[in-house]
């Protein structure tokens, strides 16, 4: 049986870690290379770096860690964040990318998802939805777009996409859980593994994704603020009878 | 060499030569291959493949297009030509596909060994994710590796003619192929360069398997 994923995410702005709330606040977190590899020692089952500044800022700086990660890193990662199209997805994987996630191009343009699947394969593609109140939203979650999550995670997986990583605007950051009722019907409405993201506080929000039928789940602030909270989250989950990777 | 010391002189470092179809991440896979005492070369020159004391396919994406990468720098012939005269030939994931037959996703691999990739059907696909090995019997592969998770990341899998190839499975909805070992070909499905130590492991195995076979 495949192991249920307990994945850090590693919001990366200027070369830095930051974390904020509701993507707003931004607080300065560690090297991400160093902070990857710490993870990963931990046991970590995989990573996700995103680049909230990459539209803004250019992609040098950002392709350059994603080498020296794919380099020191013995676990799998995800890049991503203002992944425009295909061209972009291509750096960032020939770069060492096991994944790329692309978020916003895909909504606005979904054939660069088919585009993806074909050169790549689904399995290297990662459909991002940002949501709020079940609709999808966008530019760090200020414009609502009018469509349901739902809706959208069913036409991305049809399109090519093999993994939906589904984060809840409201809950981003405020550890009070991840948002369920939205989790269970995008886990519902597709085969492709689900990554629950958004709200991460304690491991009994981490099983009740798993519950509604995440494969895996986002952490973010609790594992950045003390990086041993990350074994010890997965040792809670293998307790309650949970597959997890020792 | 002059800066060893007392200590003795270490062995060469084995080559190895990534047939290179353009279907991008080779990058964790060499770092990996240096990690386990290799020396990897990323090559689209079919004398290398050929003559290299250890080849591998890998890469991701379609077992169609990554034939026709192969085909387009003459590397299908190159592989074909060292498994006839007897040397070492190894695929990961794609790669472990590409040595089988026709394949449902569309295309067909290199038919160095006989059966088809068939699509994994499991209520979740693409299987992705660590998952146990199971081995189902003894190899150089796989040694020491039995019980340990791997990182799987396909939505198809091959289905060897003859069973005996297969040295691992895993389950996902029922048994998939994990690892294929012959005297010249070998195969695993996951991602030893993702896979932890575990994953190192299987590569140093790998490069030893490669002297014998």
């Amino acid at each position: 049986m495949v192991k249920k994923r307990v994945i850090p995410c590693l919001d990366v702005a200027g070369g830095r870690v930051v974390k904020g709330v509701n993507f707003e606040n931004l607080r300065e977190m560690g090297e991400p290379v160093d902070l990857a590899t710490r993870y990963s020692e931990l046991g970590a089952d995989e990573l996700v770096f995103l680049d909230i500044t990459a539209t803004l800022e250019g992609r040098g700086p950002t392709l350059e860690m994603i080498g020296r990660a794919a380099d020191e890193l013995t676990i799998p990662f995800t890049a991503g964040g203002g992944v425009t199209g295909v061209e972009d997805a291509r750096s960032l994987l020939l770069a060492g990318a096991d994944k790329v996630a692309i978020n916003r191009a895909a909504f606005d343009d979904p054939a660069i998802l088919e585009a993806l699947a074909a050169e790549f394969g689904s399995q290297a593609v990662v459909c991002a939805i940002d949501a709020r109140a079940g609709e999808v939203v966008t530019h760090a979650g200020r414009e609502p777009r009018g469509r349901e999550a739902v809706d959208w995670a069913r036409e991305a997986v049809d399109r090519g996409a093999g993994e939906i990583l589904l984060t809840s605007i409201d809950a981003d950051g405020t550890r009070t859980g991840y948002d369920l009722e939205l989790t269970r019907r995008v886990a519902e409405a597709v085969e492709v593994p689900v990554i629950a993201s958004g709200g991460a506080g304690e491991a009994r929000h981490l099983a009740e994704a798993f519950e509604v039928g995440a494969e895996a789940a986002l952490v973010a602030s609790i594992v950045h603020e003390r990086p041993e909270r990350l074994p010890e989250l997965k040792a809670e989950l293998r307790e309650a009878g949970w597959p997890i990777r020792s | 060499m002059s800066d060893t010391g007392g200590r003795l002189p270490r062995a060469r470092r084995l080559t190895v030569a990534i047939a290179d179809y353009g279907a991008g991440n080779l990058r964790s896979l060499s770092s990996a291959l240096v990690r386990a005492g290799a020396e990897p070369e990323v090559t689209t020159d079919p004398a290398i493949v050929r003559e290299a004391p250890l080849a591998l396919i890998a890469g991701v994406g379609h077992v169609e297009s990554a034939a026709a990468g192969l085909a387009r720098h003459g590397l299908d012939v190159a592989l074909r030509e060292r498994v006839a005269s007897g040397r070492p030939v190894a695929g990961i994931c794609v790669g472990l596909q590409l040595l089988f037959e026709e394949s449902e996703e569309g295309g067909r691999g290199l038919g160095l060994l006989g059966g088809p990739v068939k699509r994994v059907r499991a209520p979740r696909v693409p299987h992705m994710g660590w998952n146990m090995l199971t081995t189902t019997r003894p190899s150089e592969l796989l040694a020491d590796v039995d019980g340990e998770d791997v990182y799987f990341a396909h939505s198809y899998a091959a289905e060897p003619t003859d069973p005996d190839l297969v040295v691992a499975s895993v389950d996902h909805g029922g048994p998939i192929v994990a690892a294929i070992e012959t005297e010249h070909v070998a195969g695993v499905q996951f991602h030893p360069e993702r896979s932890g130590a575990a994953g190192g492991r299987v590569l140093a195995n790998l490069l030893r398997w490669s002297r014998s076979a």
